[in-house]
């Protein structure tokens, strides 16, 4: 079953490759946007219940055999990854379909999102060090032309300080690569990880920190978020969607793979990062606070809810027994991937709002709720989830981040987590009554209420599915959290990681 | 049971699309729900009242601890027929009240929501499965408060509302959790029996004020209490129903059931006790003071929710029969005023106590159900509201040595009565005076609910042996826990001449008395005026406020929008841990300059120091780019001197390239010129310096030489065995690696579609906004 790690990968590849060639043909393109992410999606489904079943998988690419060549690994953590790229691939296609105007589409935007796809599995998937520098090149570059593609003049001043800032991202990151290489002689993963804990202290806490650094811009934690809301309010929103769900989360989950497989042993480093989760929680929630357009304050909100994700990082660095590292751990990837859902939801709605209003202005928005009331519960369910709301999935998402804390004594923090919590619910309902309770100010007829039914119903459709995930994941959090659990429980003891990759000899 | 709770939420998704379908969705039919479900809790006022108890449990997330468990006892019961009995009454009141509206299906739906979320609240047996219906009851509450959602007043109200119970409800989380770590369980109905390690746990006191904070926001105690005045921006339907019959008693729920567990600690007592007798004085001050009928009997709700958590405070045998005595009857006629004072709002257009009067002449079924209601609650006999009021009496003074209860209780008490004559008597009786609107009688849907509440309050007081036997001594149990000690309540009207019988006759006179005076009192209250001007509503004010603007700034000296700014905090940030741990923890090379150092190396380095020093200079464009050429090309030397041609060929095609393209767009470029300041740029190369020292300190703690053998060897030896390559770096790039090269070919055909989009995709107009 080895193609089935290869196929996250080759399909969004393949379909770039293809619309390339179909260049100029808007609808050939559409149409391969929808098949390609939905190929995305049953690949990752697939590859997740193989996962489940049969354990960790691995496959040598070239059959040169780890550590030499480059090895794909997929354990459940990056399964369940993929299979989440590939569902918000599929619906962002989507969106697209209703949104996107044809001269961006003439202009690459579908085999863009290809290959952003691409960038964003294969660093999921990826075992070996400079092999994820390599998709991070592919998730860098593609996100920049999307993110400039149109050359609005907002566009290309974002676009600028957005790829400034990630390529020293990159910069630090190969730095770091090279470090690591020079003392150990090798960059797969899981060779890494015994190598690693041989070097004295010193020399392996300077790779962390670069890639501390590193992975820390893209994941937008505090202070290196600058890039985040100096972008994301540009480009369409179907691009600030996907880049809301996928990107930082990459950054996350980088953090996430250093710091459980290569760095987990230094107590240093995850006070450090305790401190900067709370950092990241308090400043990006009240960068949020302080907006009135409600892609900006969406994009503050990305960085708040970083932080809670580096928190159960954190916590199970600290954790000093196996089942609350476990916990810890769980929580953060049952976290990630419930603010995948609800985040980009918020994204999208706004998207709708702001085509029947021309505007993302709060001040200037209104009167949704008596005008559209579908759409405003449709919002209200997830901005309710983004807060931690029972019994939604960012409820239960909160809840065992907390109970994490709480065991382990980490007070602090988790004063900080149930604190930013109640100034997310603040700014939510911020929108919530600028765009929807208050009534429309008068004289405002930019926008486009007459949209019609077919193109609404695009734009709806994937609002309408985010919103049922963020029900389901909450009322059916029993499984998905067992499944978080199993997958926190590869990353803590990586016995079974090291052996899928090396093989029984090591 | 699981269905009962759970049907209130599938009706509350059907109901909104009732009205389409014309006179059916009125509020009968919608009041059919709650009055299944009062019958169907009323079948088990038998059973539980004979000592048996119920419970089911499904798996929810075993995982959290998170189990949806429900748990049937003699408190939930009470409450469970009080959420749903009154709930029925309301539907059919809101019919009338909002007939017509344009929204009223989505108010039903909120409404039975709302019923559902209390019954959950009540019936929970897991902590955590309590504490989703506990925030679901605050986020219907919010829904319900803005339900005039055009009207800003509507707004701010059900956005303070939320914000204090919300933000009580986190501290309330925090609470529930480390009380389910130090009791051993998450079930309500096993921690009863925990109490012993839940008191000399180490934890105690600070779970007990998470869970304080939690439970007296929700029951608006003092000093949270102003968010309750403030909801009556609700419709009168909502206002008796969620903010003085149901929801407002949750946080009282939650102290009698956790009573058993964390009761009985000096700090209990001083925190709960206390704090309920802060918030009765203060909610009966200020209903004395108001003059719109709403907030004052809002004022008043306030004060009684006070006497229940002091009653629960105190802990004894009495005085929990007299909370759950006083709970029924409170529930009953304040309910009844509420929904009293929205038909008289509804017909007359205003609710000023000073401007109504002789109303009974045009409303006289609607006058009778205030007058009963009125009447039980200034506690006269024969209304269960005088029990209610005995026994509270009855529990102070047998409080013993905590002498100052006594007092305080009866100056509340004779503010009940005082406000009972302004909204039951003053309104309806007196001379008739002029209202926006002709009064008239209201229709049958607006009086059947208050008529029947206050009927039943009365139906009550007449039996209330049988009350006292069914439902008031199951709840009591409950509440007690161990220590009840088999003190069965009797209640009777008559139980002779007691000292608390004459209290209670005091309180009445003192009453009438208070409110003979109340325009002496009004006229006192201005002058205190500039004091309450500070009160809590405006420190909340005051903390929202300073939020906002401290976020402003905050966010405005992060994010700048300077992306030199942005740099500069980035490099800091690296320099400052890398360099953390090189000073910290890492032994560099003695030496910097090995012993060998050859003239050509020396002279290499000092030509791309100079040259960089230039580039950094330079006055025009073109010689900061030759000079930035020449360490370009510097560096590509450095290639050749330490064996790596390949490198220095890719290296030196690269700088070519960059340098003739700078030269093509150089006449497109602005002007040269500098800009930043003298200071600036002095701190920008201290800046560059301590970077460029970090990053040189970080090469030579790489050169540390490998403790391991490295994979290249592997590569030098397969290369030509295997891969047939005599390339070695070429095998590399497509054989050993080849999914790199994938990668990057990647990039480079995306880079060729981003050049051509910006040079060819230009913005012609803004049609694209979504």
């Amino acid at each position: 079953m080895n193609f089935l790690l290869l196929l996250p990968i080759l399909i969004p590849l393949s379909a770039a490759a293809v619309s390339l060639l179909a260049w100029r043909r808007g609808p050939v393109q559409r149409r391969l946007g929808l098949l390609g992410t939905s190929a995305l999606f049953v690949a990752g489904a697939a590859l997740l219940l193989h996962v489940r079943s049969h354990g960790i998988q691995a496959v040598q690419i070239g059959s040169w055999p780890a550590p030499y060549g480059i090895t794909l690994v997929a354990d459940l953590f990056a399964a369940i990854m993929v299979l989440v790229a590939g569902f918000m691939g599929l619906l962002i296609a989507v969106y697209s379909c209703g949104s996107i105007d044809a001269r961006r589409e003439q202009f690459g935007y579908y085999p863009l999102l290809h290959i952003l796809l691409a960038g964003v599995c294969g660093a999921f998937l990826t075992g070996d060090l400079f092999n994820l520098y390599v998709w991070f090149e592919v998730m860098l570059i593609a996100s920049f032309v999307l993110l400039s593609l149109g050359g609005e003049r907002a566009q290309l001043e974002g676009a600028i300080k957005y790829v400034t800032l990630n390529l020293i991202s990159s910069a630090l990151f190969l730095t770091a690569v090279a470090i690591v290489y020079g003392a150990t002689g090798t960059l797969n993963l899981a060779d890494l990880h015994a190598k690693i804990q041989g070097l004295p202290r010193g020399i392996a806490l300077l790779p962390a920190m670069l890639f501390l650094v590193a992975f820390g811009i893209k994941a937008a934690i505090f202070p290196l978020f600058f890039w985040l809301p100096a972008s994301y309010h540009t480009p369409p929103v179907a691009v600030s969607a996907l880049f809301a769900a996928l990107l930082t989360k990459v950054g996350v989950y980088a953090l996430v793979r250093m710091f459980t497989l290569l760095f987990a042993e230094d107590a240093w480093t995850f006070n450090l990062l305790l401190a900067i989760s709370a950092l990241t929680m308090v400043t990006g929630v009240l960068g949020a606070i302080a907006q009135n357009e409600v892609r900006r304050l969406l994009s503050f909100h990305i960085i708040s809810q970083i932080g809670y994700m580096v928190m159960g990082l954190a916590l199970f660095g600290l954790a000093s027994d196996g089942p609350a590292a476990v916990l810890a751990l769980a929580a953060t990837i049952f976290y990630i991937v419930h603010n995948i859902v609800a985040k980009t939801n918020l994204f999208l709605v706004s998207g709708i709002a702001a085509r029947l209003r021309g505007t993302y202005e709060l001040p200037n928005l209104g009167g949704l709720y008596s005008d559209r009331p579908g759409l405003a519960f449709l919002f209200l369910i997830s901005a309710l989830s983004l807060a931690g709301l029972p019994p939604l999935s960012g409820f239960f998402a909160k809840l065992s981040l907390i109970q994490a804390g709480l065991r382990l004594q980490q007070y602090e923090i988790v004063a900080v987590a149930l604190a930013v919590s109640l100034l997310t619910l603040l700014s939510m309902t911020k929108i919530w009554t600028g765009a929807f309770w208050k009534p429309a100010p008068g004289g405002n007829g930019a926008g486009d209420s007459a949209i019609s039914p077919g193109r609404y119903g695009l734009l709806l459709a994937p609002v309408i599915v985010l919103a049922a995930a963020a029900v389901i994941l909450g009322l059916g959090a029993g499984p998905f959290f067992d499944l978080s659990v199993r997958a926190a429980e590869q990353l803590h003891d990586p016995t079974e990681y090291l052996r899928a990759v090396l093989g029984d000899l090591k | 049971m699981t269905f009962a709770v759970l049907s209130g939420f599938l009706a509350a998704v059907v109901v909104p699309f009732l009205p389409r379908f014309g006179r059916y969705g009125t509020g009968r039919t919608v009041a059919l729900v709650p009055a299944a479900l009062t019958a169907y809790f009323g079948s088990y006022i038998q059973p539980v009242g004979a000592g048996e108890t119920f419970r089911t449990s499904y798996a929810w997330a075993p995982a959290l601890r998170v189990e949806f468990s429900l748990h049937l006892d003699g408190l939930g019961l009470l409450f469970a027929l009080l959420v749903s009995g009154i709930g029925a009454l309301v539907a059919i009141y809101a019919g009338g009240y909002l007939s017509g509206h344009r929204h009223l299906g989505r108010f039903y739906g909120f409404l039975l929501f709302f019923m559902a979320s209390m019954l959950g609240v009540v019936l929970a047996d897991n902590m955590l499965t309590l504490f989703v219906f506990w925030e679901l009851t605050s986020l219907t509450s919010y829904l319900l408060i803005g339900f005039d959602h055009e009207r800003e007043e509507s707004r701010k109200a059900a956005w303070q509302a939320l914000l204090v119970t919300g933000g009580g409800g986190l501290a309330l989380l925090a609470g529930l959790l480390m009380l389910g770590e130090a009791a051993g369980t998450m079930e309500l109905s096993e921690l009863a029996s925990r109490g012993g390690d839940v008191r000399s746990h180490a934890l105690y006191l600070p779970i007990l004020l998470l869970i304080l904070l939690g439970a007296f926001t929700k029951s608006a105690q003092f000093p949270f209490h102003f968010w309750l005045p403030s909801a009556m921006e609700a419709p009168a339907p909502v206002s008796a129903y969620l903010h003085s019959a149901t929801m407002v008693k949750a946080g009282v729920y939650l102290l009698a059931r956790l009573s058993p567990a964390m009761a009985g600690t000096d700090a209990w007592w001083y925190l709960v006790t206390l704090g309920g007798t802060a918030t009765m004085v203060c909610g009966a001050y200020l209903a004395l003071c108001g003059t719109d009928l709403k907030r004052i009997l809002a004022y008043s709700t306030v004060s009684a929710l006070g006497v229940l958590v002091m009653l629960l405070g105190m802990g004894s045998v009495l005085a929990a029969q007299a909370a759950m005595v006083f709970l029924l009857a409170h529930a009953l006629y304040k309910g009844a005023l509420f929904m009293v004072a929205g038909a008289v709002d509804h017909e007359t257009g205003s609710r000023d106590v000073d401007r109504l009067g002789g109303l009974w002449r045009a409303m006289p079924v609607t006058a009778a159900a205030a007058v009963l209601a009125a009447l039980s609650m200034a506690g006269i006999a024969p209304f269960f509201g005088f029990l209610g009021k005995e026994m509270l009496l009855e529990a102070s003074l047998e409080s013993g040595g905590r002498w100052f209860l006594l007092p305080v209780v009866v100056l509340a008490g004779a503010v009940f009565v005082a406000v009972a004559c302004m909204a039951g008597f003053r309104v309806f009786f007196g001379s008739s005076l002029p209202t926006p609107k002709q009064p008239h009688e209201a229709p049958l849907s607006l009086w059947l609910g208050p008529l029947l509440a206050s009927a039943v309050g009365l139906a009550l007081g007449l039996f209330a042996s049988y009350a006292a036997a069914w439902i008031v001594s199951p709840a009591a149990t409950a509440i007690l826990g161990e220590r009840t000690g088999h003190q069965p309540l009797k209640l009777a009207l008559w139980h002779g001449l007691t000292p608390a019988l004459a209290l209670s006759g005091g309180s009445i006179l003192l009453g009438l008395l208070v409110y003979a005076n109340r325009g002496r009192i009004l006229q006192m209250n201005r002058r205190l005026e500039v004091l309450l001007r500070h009160g809590p509503a405006w420190w909340y004010d005051l903390a929202l406020g300073g939020l906002n603007r401290f976020a402003l700034a905050q966010t405005r000296l992060l994010q700048t929008g300077y992306l030199r700014h942005y740099l500069l905090v980035i490099f800091a940030a690296t320099v400052g841990l890398s360099g953390y741990v090189l000073i910290g923890s890492v032994e560099l090379p003695a030496r910097l300059l090995g012993p060998e150092i050859r003239f050509h190396e020396a002279a290499l380095a000092g030509l791309l120091l100079l040259a960089a020093l230039a580039a950094v200079r330079s006055s025009t464009r073109l010689a900061a780019v030759a000079a930035l050429g020449v360490v370009g090309y510097g560096v590509a030397l450095v290639f050749i001197l330490y064996g790596a041609p390949d490198l220095a060929m890719t290296q030196f095609a690269i700088e070519t390239l960059t340098v003739i393209l700078l030269v093509l767009v150089l006449y497109r470029l602005p002007r040269y010129a500098v800009l930043s300041s003298r200071w600036v740029r002095i701190r920008d190369a201290a800046f560059a310096l301590v970077t460029g020292a970090t990053v040189t300190a970080l090469v030579l703690a790489a050169v540390h030489g490998p403790a391991y053998e490295s994979v290249s060897r592997y590569y030098a030896e397969r290369s030509f065995a295997e891969a047939h390559g005599r390339n070695i770096v070429n095998v590399i790039l497509v054989d050993f690696r080849a999914l790199d090269t994938l990668g990057e070919i990647t990039v480079l055909a995306v880079a060729a579609v981003g050049v051509h989009a910006l040079l060819k995709l230009r913005p012609k107009n803004r049609e694209d906004a979504a």
